[in-house]
Protein backbone atom coordinates (compact mmCIF):
# COMPACT_ATOMS: atom_id res chain seq x y z
CA UNK A 1 0.00 0.00 0.00
CA UNK A 2 3.38 2.19 0.32
CA UNK A 3 2.90 4.32 -3.10
CA UNK A 4 -0.70 4.28 -4.95
CA UNK A 5 -2.95 6.78 -6.28
CA UNK A 6 -3.79 7.98 -2.81
CA UNK A 7 -1.28 8.98 -0.89
CA UNK A 8 -1.66 8.16 3.06
CA UNK A 9 -0.53 10.84 5.38
CA UNK A 10 -1.93 9.58 8.98
CA UNK A 11 -2.23 5.76 9.59
CA UNK A 12 -4.24 4.39 12.50
CA UNK A 13 -1.99 3.27 15.89
CA UNK A 14 1.28 3.87 13.91
CA UNK A 15 4.05 6.54 15.18
CA UNK A 16 6.44 6.58 12.62
CA UNK A 17 5.07 8.61 9.49
CA UNK A 18 3.80 7.29 6.34
CA UNK A 19 5.86 7.28 3.12
CA UNK A 20 5.88 11.33 2.46
CA UNK A 21 8.31 11.60 -0.18
CA UNK A 22 6.06 12.23 -3.29
CA UNK A 23 4.73 15.29 -2.05
CA UNK A 24 1.43 14.77 -3.27
CA UNK A 25 0.05 17.05 -5.82
CA UNK A 26 -3.76 16.08 -5.19
CA UNK A 27 -5.64 19.01 -3.75
CA UNK A 28 -7.39 18.88 -0.47
CA UNK A 29 -10.83 17.73 -1.77
CA UNK A 30 -14.92 18.46 -0.13
CA UNK A 31 -18.37 17.30 -0.23
CA UNK A 32 -20.48 20.47 0.12
CA UNK A 33 -23.88 19.27 1.07
CA UNK A 34 -25.92 22.20 0.32
CA UNK A 35 -28.95 21.33 2.83
CA UNK A 36 -30.80 24.33 1.55
CA UNK A 37 -31.14 22.79 -1.98
CA UNK A 38 -31.76 19.02 -0.92
CA UNK A 39 -35.45 17.76 -1.51
CA UNK A 40 -35.19 14.67 0.35
CA UNK A 41 -35.34 12.23 -3.11
CA UNK A 42 -32.93 10.46 -1.63
CA UNK A 43 -31.29 9.14 -5.12
CA UNK A 44 -27.90 9.85 -3.05
CA UNK A 45 -28.66 6.73 -0.68
CA UNK A 46 -29.49 4.74 -4.05
CA UNK A 47 -26.49 5.84 -5.63
CA UNK A 48 -24.41 4.75 -2.88
CA UNK A 49 -25.86 1.18 -2.34
CA UNK A 50 -25.29 1.01 -5.95
CA UNK A 51 -21.44 1.87 -5.96
CA UNK A 52 -20.44 0.18 -3.25
CA UNK A 53 -22.66 -2.52 -3.86
CA UNK A 54 -24.68 -2.77 -0.58
CA UNK A 55 -28.16 -4.02 0.05
CA UNK A 56 -29.46 -2.82 3.83
CA UNK A 57 -32.35 -5.05 5.22
CA UNK A 58 -35.86 -4.01 4.46
CA UNK A 59 -36.94 -2.06 7.42
CA UNK A 60 -40.02 -0.66 9.59
CA UNK A 61 -41.70 2.65 8.95
CA UNK A 62 -41.13 3.87 12.06
CA UNK A 63 -43.66 7.21 11.29
CA UNK A 64 -41.02 9.22 9.10
CA UNK A 65 -39.53 9.76 6.04
CA UNK A 66 -35.97 8.53 7.18
CA UNK A 67 -35.47 5.24 5.60
CA UNK A 68 -33.50 3.24 7.07
CA UNK A 69 -33.99 5.47 9.98
CA UNK A 70 -30.74 5.19 11.07
CA UNK A 71 -26.91 4.52 9.51
CA UNK A 72 -25.52 0.97 9.43
CA UNK A 73 -22.69 -1.19 7.94
CA UNK A 74 -25.03 -1.29 5.08
CA UNK A 75 -26.22 2.30 4.61
CA UNK A 76 -23.54 4.97 4.49
CA UNK A 77 -25.29 7.33 4.13
CA UNK A 78 -28.93 8.38 5.46
CA UNK A 79 -31.05 11.54 4.90
CA UNK A 80 -32.72 12.54 8.59
CA UNK A 81 -35.72 14.97 8.32
CA UNK A 82 -36.81 17.56 10.90
CA UNK A 83 -39.95 19.18 10.99
CA UNK A 84 -38.61 22.66 12.62
CA UNK A 85 -41.36 25.48 13.44
CA UNK A 86 -39.74 28.37 13.06
CA UNK A 87 -40.55 31.67 15.70
CA UNK A 88 -42.58 33.20 12.83
CA UNK A 89 -45.02 29.99 13.25
CA UNK A 90 -43.77 28.78 9.67
CA UNK A 91 -42.71 25.01 9.37
CA UNK A 92 -39.31 24.54 7.89
CA UNK A 93 -38.52 20.71 6.67
CA UNK A 94 -34.81 20.19 7.47
CA UNK A 95 -33.41 17.21 5.65
CA UNK A 96 -30.16 16.61 6.00
CA UNK A 97 -27.77 13.93 4.34
CA UNK A 98 -26.07 12.31 7.28
CA UNK A 99 -22.78 10.37 6.69
CA UNK A 100 -19.02 10.79 7.50
CA UNK A 101 -18.17 14.50 7.85
CA UNK A 102 -14.02 13.11 7.16
CA UNK A 103 -12.69 15.09 9.53
CA UNK A 104 -8.75 16.54 9.41
CA UNK A 105 -8.13 15.22 12.56
CA UNK A 106 -10.83 12.19 12.78
CA UNK A 107 -11.44 11.13 16.27
CA UNK A 108 -12.42 7.33 14.81
CA UNK A 109 -8.12 7.29 13.83
CA UNK A 110 -7.30 8.77 17.06
CA UNK A 111 -9.21 6.13 18.44
CA UNK A 112 -8.06 3.22 16.71
CA UNK A 113 -5.70 0.67 18.17
CA UNK A 114 -5.28 -1.45 14.95
CA UNK A 115 -2.21 -0.24 12.63
CA UNK A 116 -3.42 0.70 9.30
CA UNK A 117 -7.30 0.18 9.71
CA UNK A 118 -8.34 3.69 9.49
CA UNK A 119 -5.91 5.88 7.10
CA UNK A 120 -6.30 9.40 5.90
CA UNK A 121 -5.24 10.36 2.59
CA UNK A 122 -2.90 13.62 1.44
CA UNK A 123 -6.65 14.65 -0.34
CA UNK A 124 -8.51 14.51 3.61
CA UNK A 125 -10.34 11.47 2.80
CA UNK A 126 -10.58 9.45 5.88
CA UNK A 127 -10.85 5.58 5.13
CA UNK A 128 -11.25 2.70 7.12
CA UNK A 129 -9.20 -0.21 5.67
CA UNK A 130 -11.29 -3.52 6.70
CA UNK A 131 -9.24 -5.86 6.22
CA UNK A 132 -7.03 -4.30 9.35
CA UNK A 133 -9.92 -3.86 11.28
CA UNK A 134 -10.15 -6.03 14.92
CA UNK A 135 -13.75 -5.18 15.30
CA UNK A 136 -12.93 -3.63 19.05
CA UNK A 137 -15.37 -0.32 18.08
CA UNK A 138 -13.45 2.20 19.43
CA UNK A 139 -14.01 4.11 16.43
CA UNK A 140 -17.18 4.43 17.19
CA UNK A 141 -16.15 6.11 20.70
CA UNK A 142 -13.54 8.22 19.03
CA UNK A 143 -15.97 9.18 16.56
CA UNK A 144 -18.02 13.07 17.06
CA UNK A 145 -20.61 12.31 14.36
CA UNK A 146 -21.81 8.68 15.88
CA UNK A 147 -20.83 7.26 12.28
CA UNK A 148 -18.95 4.37 12.40
CA UNK A 149 -20.82 1.17 12.34
CA UNK A 150 -20.14 -2.90 13.15
CA UNK A 151 -21.10 -5.12 11.07
CA UNK A 152 -23.26 -8.37 12.83
CA UNK A 153 -21.84 -10.21 9.34
CA UNK A 154 -18.04 -9.54 9.61
CA UNK A 155 -17.23 -7.30 13.16
CA UNK A 156 -15.63 -4.77 10.83
CA UNK A 157 -16.53 -1.00 11.07
CA UNK A 158 -17.94 0.84 8.09
CA UNK A 159 -18.60 4.03 6.84
CA UNK A 160 -18.62 6.17 3.90
CA UNK A 161 -15.46 6.17 1.78
CA UNK A 162 -15.95 9.22 0.02
CA UNK A 163 -16.03 6.96 -2.50
CA UNK A 164 -12.12 6.93 -2.24
CA UNK A 165 -12.06 4.56 -5.00
CA UNK A 166 -13.74 6.72 -7.44
CA UNK A 167 -12.08 9.78 -6.64
CA UNK A 168 -8.60 7.98 -7.10
CA UNK A 169 -9.24 7.81 -10.44
CA UNK A 170 -10.76 11.27 -10.79
CA UNK A 171 -14.65 10.27 -10.44
CA UNK A 172 -17.16 12.65 -8.42
CA UNK A 173 -18.19 10.52 -5.10
CA UNK A 174 -21.41 8.59 -6.89
CA UNK A 175 -23.97 10.30 -4.42
CA UNK A 176 -23.00 13.78 -6.24
CA UNK A 177 -23.08 11.77 -9.36
CA UNK A 178 -26.70 11.20 -8.41
CA UNK A 179 -28.11 14.66 -7.26
CA UNK A 180 -30.94 16.05 -9.02
CA UNK A 181 -31.06 19.26 -7.32
CA UNK A 182 -26.90 20.40 -7.04
CA UNK A 183 -27.60 20.31 -3.63
CA UNK A 184 -24.71 18.02 -3.70
CA UNK A 185 -20.93 18.88 -5.04
CA UNK A 186 -18.09 17.67 -5.19
CA UNK A 187 -13.92 19.60 -5.54
CA UNK A 188 -11.28 21.03 -3.65
CA UNK A 189 -12.40 22.24 -0.47
CA UNK A 190 -11.18 25.62 -1.46
CA UNK A 191 -13.68 25.80 -4.59
CA UNK A 192 -16.49 24.30 -2.42
CA UNK A 193 -16.09 27.31 0.38
CA UNK A 194 -15.89 29.63 -2.56
CA UNK A 195 -18.84 28.04 -3.76
CA UNK A 196 -21.09 27.63 -0.42
CA UNK A 197 -19.70 31.65 -0.11
CA UNK A 198 -22.33 32.55 -3.06
CA UNK A 199 -24.83 30.47 -2.04
CA UNK A 200 -24.83 31.48 1.79
CA UNK A 201 -24.77 35.35 0.31
CA UNK A 202 -27.83 34.26 -1.83
CA UNK A 203 -29.57 33.08 1.51
CA UNK A 204 -28.74 36.31 3.39
CA UNK A 205 -30.21 38.23 0.65
CA UNK A 206 -33.36 35.91 0.62
CA UNK A 207 -34.00 36.65 4.63
CA UNK A 208 -31.45 33.81 6.15
CA UNK A 209 -29.33 35.97 8.14
CA UNK A 210 -28.00 33.23 9.75
CA UNK A 211 -26.86 31.23 6.97
CA UNK A 212 -23.27 29.64 6.64
CA UNK A 213 -20.97 26.97 6.42
CA UNK A 214 -20.29 24.09 8.55
CA UNK A 215 -16.76 22.99 8.41
CA UNK A 216 -16.41 22.40 12.58
CA UNK A 217 -13.18 23.75 13.50
CA UNK A 218 -13.39 21.58 16.76
CA UNK A 219 -11.96 19.09 14.40
CA UNK A 220 -9.45 20.88 11.85
CA UNK A 221 -12.50 21.38 9.26
CA UNK A 222 -14.33 18.87 7.69
CA UNK A 223 -14.05 17.75 3.99
CA UNK A 224 -17.59 16.99 4.12
CA UNK A 225 -19.38 20.40 4.66
CA UNK A 226 -23.07 21.56 4.99
CA UNK A 227 -24.28 25.13 3.82
CA UNK A 228 -27.02 25.64 6.70
CA UNK A 229 -29.89 28.07 6.26
CA UNK A 230 -29.41 28.20 10.46
CA UNK A 231 -26.02 27.96 11.09
CA UNK A 232 -26.29 29.26 14.89
CA UNK A 233 -28.74 26.21 15.87
CA UNK A 234 -26.93 22.97 14.23
CA UNK A 235 -28.67 21.41 16.73
CA UNK A 236 -32.02 21.53 14.28
CA UNK A 237 -31.01 19.42 11.67
CA UNK A 238 -31.67 16.05 13.64
CA UNK A 239 -28.76 16.79 16.06
CA UNK A 240 -25.86 18.07 14.39
CA UNK A 241 -23.37 18.68 17.00
CA UNK A 242 -22.73 22.36 17.41
CA UNK A 243 -18.91 22.48 18.44
CA UNK A 244 -17.86 18.95 17.55
CA UNK A 245 -14.52 17.78 18.83
CA UNK A 246 -12.86 14.61 19.94
CA UNK A 247 -13.96 14.19 23.41
CA UNK A 248 -11.32 15.21 25.90
CA UNK A 249 -11.54 11.20 27.55
CA UNK A 250 -10.82 10.04 24.57
CA UNK A 251 -7.66 12.51 23.78
CA UNK A 252 -6.16 11.48 27.04
CA UNK A 253 -7.08 7.25 26.99
CA UNK A 254 -5.78 7.49 23.31
CA UNK A 255 -2.74 10.17 24.12
CA UNK A 256 -1.10 10.72 26.94
CA UNK A 257 -2.18 7.76 29.16
CA UNK A 258 -0.39 5.64 27.33
CA UNK A 259 3.07 6.33 27.41
CA UNK A 260 2.55 7.28 31.38
CA UNK A 261 1.15 3.79 31.96
CA UNK A 262 3.91 2.37 30.28
CA UNK A 263 6.14 4.07 31.57
CA UNK A 264 5.22 3.60 35.00
CA UNK A 265 5.00 -0.23 34.80
CA UNK A 266 8.10 -0.01 33.83
CA UNK A 267 9.11 2.03 36.63
CA UNK A 268 7.72 -0.30 38.90
CA UNK A 269 9.59 -3.42 37.56
CA UNK A 270 12.90 -1.62 37.48
CA UNK A 271 12.09 -0.80 41.09
CA UNK A 272 11.66 -4.51 41.66
CA UNK A 273 15.26 -5.23 40.32
CA UNK A 274 17.46 -2.55 41.85
CA UNK A 275 15.50 -3.38 44.88
CA UNK A 276 16.95 -6.82 44.69
CA UNK A 277 20.18 -5.52 43.58
CA UNK A 278 20.84 -3.25 46.34
CA UNK A 279 18.64 -4.67 49.19
CA UNK A 280 18.94 -8.50 48.24
CA UNK A 281 16.36 -11.51 48.75
CA UNK A 282 14.76 -11.50 51.76
CA UNK A 283 15.85 -15.12 52.92
CA UNK A 284 14.83 -17.35 56.22
CA UNK A 285 18.30 -18.18 58.20
CA UNK A 286 19.60 -20.96 60.07
CA UNK A 287 18.71 -18.65 63.22
CA UNK A 288 14.99 -18.43 62.00
CA UNK A 289 14.81 -22.08 61.94
CA UNK A 290 16.64 -22.48 65.14
CA UNK A 291 14.13 -20.00 66.88
CA UNK A 292 11.07 -21.40 65.39
CA UNK A 293 12.36 -24.93 66.71
CA UNK A 294 12.93 -23.25 70.13
CA UNK A 295 9.52 -21.42 69.78
CA UNK A 296 7.78 -24.76 69.07
CA UNK A 297 9.51 -27.13 71.77
CA UNK A 298 8.68 -24.30 74.18
CA UNK A 299 4.45 -24.34 73.57
CA UNK A 300 2.31 -21.25 73.90
CA UNK A 301 3.86 -19.90 77.04
CA UNK A 302 6.93 -19.83 75.70
CA UNK A 303 9.50 -17.16 74.07
CA UNK A 304 8.86 -13.45 73.90
CA UNK A 305 5.95 -12.43 72.07
CA UNK A 306 5.61 -8.67 70.18
CA UNK A 307 7.07 -6.82 67.96
CA UNK A 308 10.90 -6.76 67.35
CA UNK A 309 11.93 -9.52 69.48
CA UNK A 310 15.47 -8.48 70.03
CA UNK A 311 16.93 -12.04 69.23
CA UNK A 312 16.97 -11.88 65.41
CA UNK A 313 18.43 -8.32 65.80
CA UNK A 314 21.96 -9.59 65.05
CA UNK A 315 20.92 -12.03 62.33
CA UNK A 316 19.41 -9.50 60.53
CA UNK A 317 20.93 -8.83 56.88
CA UNK A 318 22.03 -5.26 56.41
CA UNK B 1 12.84 -27.11 53.83
CA UNK B 2 11.48 -30.65 53.76
CA UNK B 3 11.94 -32.06 50.00
CA UNK B 4 9.81 -34.50 50.22
CA UNK B 5 5.76 -34.21 50.27
CA UNK B 6 3.88 -36.83 52.85
CA UNK B 7 1.34 -38.16 51.13
CA UNK B 8 -2.40 -37.54 51.83
CA UNK B 9 -1.39 -34.65 53.75
CA UNK B 10 -3.42 -31.38 52.31
CA UNK B 11 -4.63 -29.54 55.26
CA UNK B 12 -4.13 -25.94 55.43
CA UNK B 13 -1.96 -25.22 58.45
CA UNK B 14 -1.43 -29.08 58.91
CA UNK B 15 2.72 -29.13 60.44
CA UNK B 16 4.24 -32.49 58.49
CA UNK B 17 7.25 -32.97 60.03
CA UNK B 18 9.69 -30.17 59.80
CA UNK B 19 7.30 -28.27 57.40
CA UNK B 20 3.73 -26.18 57.74
CA UNK B 21 1.56 -26.09 54.68
CA UNK B 22 0.60 -22.89 53.82
CA UNK B 23 -1.34 -23.26 50.50
CA UNK B 24 -3.38 -26.62 49.76
CA UNK B 25 -3.58 -28.20 46.33
CA UNK B 26 -6.61 -26.68 46.08
CA UNK B 27 -5.32 -23.30 46.56
CA UNK B 28 -2.70 -23.22 44.53
CA UNK B 29 -4.43 -24.22 41.71
CA UNK B 30 -6.92 -21.61 42.16
CA UNK B 31 -4.47 -19.14 42.40
CA UNK B 32 -2.51 -20.26 39.29
CA UNK B 33 -5.82 -20.32 37.14
CA UNK B 34 -6.08 -16.98 37.80
CA UNK B 35 -2.26 -15.95 37.86
CA UNK B 36 -2.77 -17.40 33.93
CA UNK B 37 -5.99 -15.53 33.66
CA UNK B 38 -4.12 -12.52 34.18
CA UNK B 39 -1.45 -13.01 32.20
CA UNK B 40 -3.47 -13.53 29.16
CA UNK B 41 -6.26 -10.81 30.05
CA UNK B 42 -3.23 -8.34 30.76
CA UNK B 43 -1.14 -9.54 27.36
CA UNK B 44 -4.49 -9.17 25.22
CA UNK B 45 -5.31 -5.90 26.98
CA UNK B 46 -2.34 -4.64 26.77
CA UNK B 47 -1.77 -4.95 22.67
CA UNK B 48 -5.33 -3.05 22.40
CA UNK B 49 -4.36 -0.46 24.84
CA UNK B 50 -1.41 1.10 23.34
CA UNK B 51 -0.41 0.78 19.55
CA UNK B 52 3.83 -0.31 20.39
CA UNK B 53 1.99 -3.07 22.03
CA UNK B 54 -0.45 -4.18 19.13
CA UNK B 55 2.33 -7.47 18.48
CA UNK B 56 1.44 -8.68 21.64
CA UNK B 57 -1.92 -9.66 19.80
CA UNK B 58 -0.05 -12.18 17.30
CA UNK B 59 0.46 -14.58 20.53
CA UNK B 60 -3.37 -14.89 19.97
CA UNK B 61 -3.52 -15.37 16.32
CA UNK B 62 -4.38 -11.55 15.48
CA UNK B 63 -6.04 -8.98 15.92
CA UNK B 64 -9.82 -9.93 15.85
CA UNK B 65 -8.64 -13.18 17.61
CA UNK B 66 -7.27 -11.06 20.35
CA UNK B 67 -10.35 -8.64 20.41
CA UNK B 68 -12.88 -11.97 20.24
CA UNK B 69 -10.64 -13.43 23.28
CA UNK B 70 -9.81 -10.91 25.71
CA UNK B 71 -13.61 -10.49 27.20
CA UNK B 72 -13.08 -14.00 28.01
CA UNK B 73 -9.66 -13.98 29.53
CA UNK B 74 -11.01 -11.56 31.99
CA UNK B 75 -14.32 -13.41 32.78
CA UNK B 76 -12.41 -16.15 33.57
CA UNK B 77 -10.22 -14.24 35.77
CA UNK B 78 -13.29 -12.39 37.69
CA UNK B 79 -14.34 -15.95 37.87
CA UNK B 80 -11.64 -18.00 39.15
CA UNK B 81 -10.52 -14.58 41.64
CA UNK B 82 -14.02 -14.66 42.92
CA UNK B 83 -13.25 -18.58 44.41
CA UNK B 84 -9.48 -17.80 45.63
CA UNK B 85 -11.24 -14.45 47.08
CA UNK B 86 -13.51 -16.84 49.04
CA UNK B 87 -10.67 -19.17 50.75
CA UNK B 88 -8.85 -15.99 51.81
CA UNK B 89 -10.93 -12.56 52.60
CA UNK B 90 -11.24 -13.96 56.35
CA UNK B 91 -7.29 -13.96 56.60
CA UNK B 92 -7.42 -10.16 54.87
CA UNK B 93 -8.89 -8.10 57.36
CA UNK B 94 -6.50 -4.85 57.75
CA UNK B 95 -6.16 -4.51 61.74
CA UNK B 96 -4.43 -1.65 63.60
CA UNK B 97 -1.20 -3.81 63.62
CA UNK B 98 -1.07 -4.03 59.53
CA UNK B 99 -1.43 -0.09 59.80
CA UNK B 100 1.80 -0.27 61.68
CA UNK B 101 3.33 -2.68 59.44
CA UNK B 102 2.81 -0.15 56.82
CA UNK B 103 4.01 2.76 58.39
CA UNK B 104 7.08 1.21 59.08
CA UNK B 105 7.51 0.57 55.00
CA UNK B 106 11.22 1.67 55.50
CA UNK B 107 11.93 -2.05 57.44
CA UNK B 108 9.95 -3.96 55.06
CA UNK B 109 12.24 -3.14 51.96
CA UNK B 110 14.84 -3.09 53.76
CA UNK B 111 14.69 -6.67 55.31
CA UNK B 112 13.95 -5.50 58.61
CA UNK B 113 11.18 -7.82 59.64
CA UNK B 114 12.48 -8.04 63.32
CA UNK B 115 11.72 -4.71 64.00
CA UNK B 116 7.52 -5.04 62.58
CA UNK B 117 4.86 -6.12 64.23
CA UNK B 118 4.43 -10.05 64.61
CA UNK B 119 2.71 -10.57 61.30
CA UNK B 120 -0.64 -13.06 60.40
CA UNK B 121 -1.27 -15.04 57.42
CA UNK B 122 -1.19 -12.19 55.46
CA UNK B 123 0.66 -9.20 55.52
CA UNK B 124 -1.02 -5.76 55.12
CA UNK B 125 0.90 -5.25 51.77
CA UNK B 126 -0.92 -8.92 50.67
CA UNK B 127 -3.84 -7.26 52.58
CA UNK B 128 -3.66 -4.27 50.21
CA UNK B 129 -2.84 -6.36 46.73
CA UNK B 130 -6.58 -8.53 48.11
CA UNK B 131 -8.53 -5.01 48.18
CA UNK B 132 -6.89 -3.66 45.08
CA UNK B 133 -7.84 -6.86 43.02
CA UNK B 134 -11.43 -6.59 44.41
CA UNK B 135 -11.73 -2.93 43.58
CA UNK B 136 -10.11 -3.43 40.28
CA UNK B 137 -11.72 -6.36 39.11
CA UNK B 138 -14.99 -4.96 40.02
CA UNK B 139 -14.17 -2.04 38.19
CA UNK B 140 -12.74 -4.23 34.72
CA UNK B 141 -16.01 -6.27 34.77
CA UNK B 142 -18.85 -3.47 35.22
CA UNK B 143 -16.49 -1.41 32.33
CA UNK B 144 -15.90 -4.21 30.67
CA UNK B 145 -19.28 -5.37 29.69
CA UNK B 146 -20.09 -2.09 28.72
CA UNK B 147 -17.33 -1.70 26.13
CA UNK B 148 -17.84 -5.48 24.99
CA UNK B 149 -18.76 -4.34 20.79
CA UNK B 150 -20.00 -7.95 20.12
CA UNK B 151 -22.85 -8.49 22.49
CA UNK B 152 -23.36 -5.31 25.23
CA UNK B 153 -21.65 -2.06 23.64
CA UNK B 154 -24.79 -1.23 21.83
CA UNK B 155 -27.26 -1.57 24.85
CA UNK B 156 -25.22 1.80 26.08
CA UNK B 157 -24.71 5.63 24.88
CA UNK B 158 -21.05 6.77 23.31
CA UNK B 159 -20.10 8.68 26.28
CA UNK B 160 -20.59 6.40 28.79
CA UNK B 161 -18.16 4.15 26.55
CA UNK B 162 -15.80 6.54 26.67
CA UNK B 163 -15.90 6.89 30.32
CA UNK B 164 -16.37 3.08 30.80
CA UNK B 165 -12.83 2.43 27.98
CA UNK B 166 -10.92 4.86 30.38
CA UNK B 167 -11.94 3.28 33.92
CA UNK B 168 -11.28 -0.24 31.87
CA UNK B 169 -7.61 1.17 31.37
CA UNK B 170 -7.22 3.11 34.78
CA UNK B 171 -7.87 -0.30 36.58
CA UNK B 172 -6.19 -2.24 34.33
CA UNK B 173 -3.64 -0.21 34.90
CA UNK B 174 -3.64 -0.29 38.50
CA UNK B 175 -4.02 -4.31 38.31
CA UNK B 176 -1.10 -4.89 36.47
CA UNK B 177 1.46 -2.57 38.71
CA UNK B 178 -0.11 -4.55 41.82
CA UNK B 179 0.77 -7.65 40.08
CA UNK B 180 4.15 -6.34 38.94
CA UNK B 181 4.65 -5.82 42.82
CA UNK B 182 3.23 -8.82 43.80
CA UNK B 183 5.58 -10.67 41.23
CA UNK B 184 8.72 -9.04 42.65
CA UNK B 185 7.73 -9.82 46.33
CA UNK B 186 7.37 -12.92 45.54
CA UNK B 187 11.34 -12.83 44.25
CA UNK B 188 12.35 -10.98 46.75
CA UNK B 189 10.79 -13.31 49.82
CA UNK B 190 12.64 -16.65 49.60
CA UNK B 191 10.55 -19.92 50.29
CA UNK B 192 7.61 -17.89 48.69
CA UNK B 193 7.01 -19.02 45.46
CA UNK B 194 7.80 -22.82 46.96
CA UNK B 195 4.93 -22.18 48.77
CA UNK B 196 2.70 -21.56 45.97
CA UNK B 197 3.89 -24.32 44.02
CA UNK B 198 4.28 -26.97 46.39
CA UNK B 199 1.93 -25.79 49.10
CA UNK B 200 4.74 -25.86 52.18
CA UNK B 201 7.03 -23.86 54.01
CA UNK B 202 9.64 -23.97 57.15
CA UNK B 203 8.75 -23.34 60.63
CA UNK B 204 11.96 -20.64 60.11
CA UNK B 205 9.98 -19.49 57.30
CA UNK B 206 6.83 -18.69 58.96
CA UNK B 207 8.48 -17.69 62.19
CA UNK B 208 10.28 -14.98 60.10
CA UNK B 209 7.49 -13.93 58.16
CA UNK B 210 4.10 -14.61 59.49
CA UNK B 211 5.27 -15.21 63.59
CA UNK B 212 1.53 -14.90 64.21
CA UNK B 213 0.06 -17.53 62.04
CA UNK B 214 3.52 -19.58 62.75
CA UNK B 215 1.97 -19.25 66.29
CA UNK B 216 -1.58 -19.88 65.84
CA UNK B 217 -0.17 -22.95 63.42
CA UNK B 218 2.25 -24.44 66.72
CA UNK B 219 -1.08 -23.90 68.84
CA UNK B 220 -3.82 -25.94 66.96
CA UNK B 221 -0.75 -28.80 66.19
CA UNK B 222 -0.77 -28.69 70.00
CA UNK B 223 -4.61 -29.27 69.96
CA UNK B 224 -4.53 -31.86 67.60
CA UNK B 225 -2.22 -34.91 68.81
CA UNK B 226 -0.29 -36.71 66.37
CA UNK B 227 -0.23 -34.67 63.42
CA UNK B 228 2.96 -33.31 65.24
Amino acid sequence: MALQSLDIVRRSATSQPPPGVRDAASDQVAKLIDVTKCIGCKACQVACMEWNDLRDQIGTNTGSYNNPPDLTDQSWTVMRFAEYENPNGNLEWLIRKDGCMHCEDPGCLKACPAPGAIVQYANGIVDFQEENCIGCGYCIAGCPFDVPRISKRDRKAYKCTLCSDRVAVGLEPACIKSCPTGALVFGTKQDMQQHAAERIEDLKSRGFENAGLYDPAGVGGAHVMYVLHHLDQPELYSGLPKDPKISPTVRFWKGIAKPIALAMMGVAALTGFFHYIRVGANETTPRDEEEAARARAAGPSGPPRGPAGPVSTPESRP
Amino acid sequence: MSSERVDGEDVRDAVVGNAIVRYTAGDRTNHWVVAIAFILAALSGLAMFDPALFWLSDLFGSGPWTRVLHPFFGLLMVLAFALLAARVQSDNRMTGADWRWLRQWRDVVGNHEERLPEVGRYNAGQKLLFALMVVCLLGLLATGFIIWRQYFAFYFSIPLLRAAAIVHAACAFVLISGIIVHIYAGIWVRGSVRAMTRGMVTPGWAWRHHRAWFREVMRAARSRPGTD
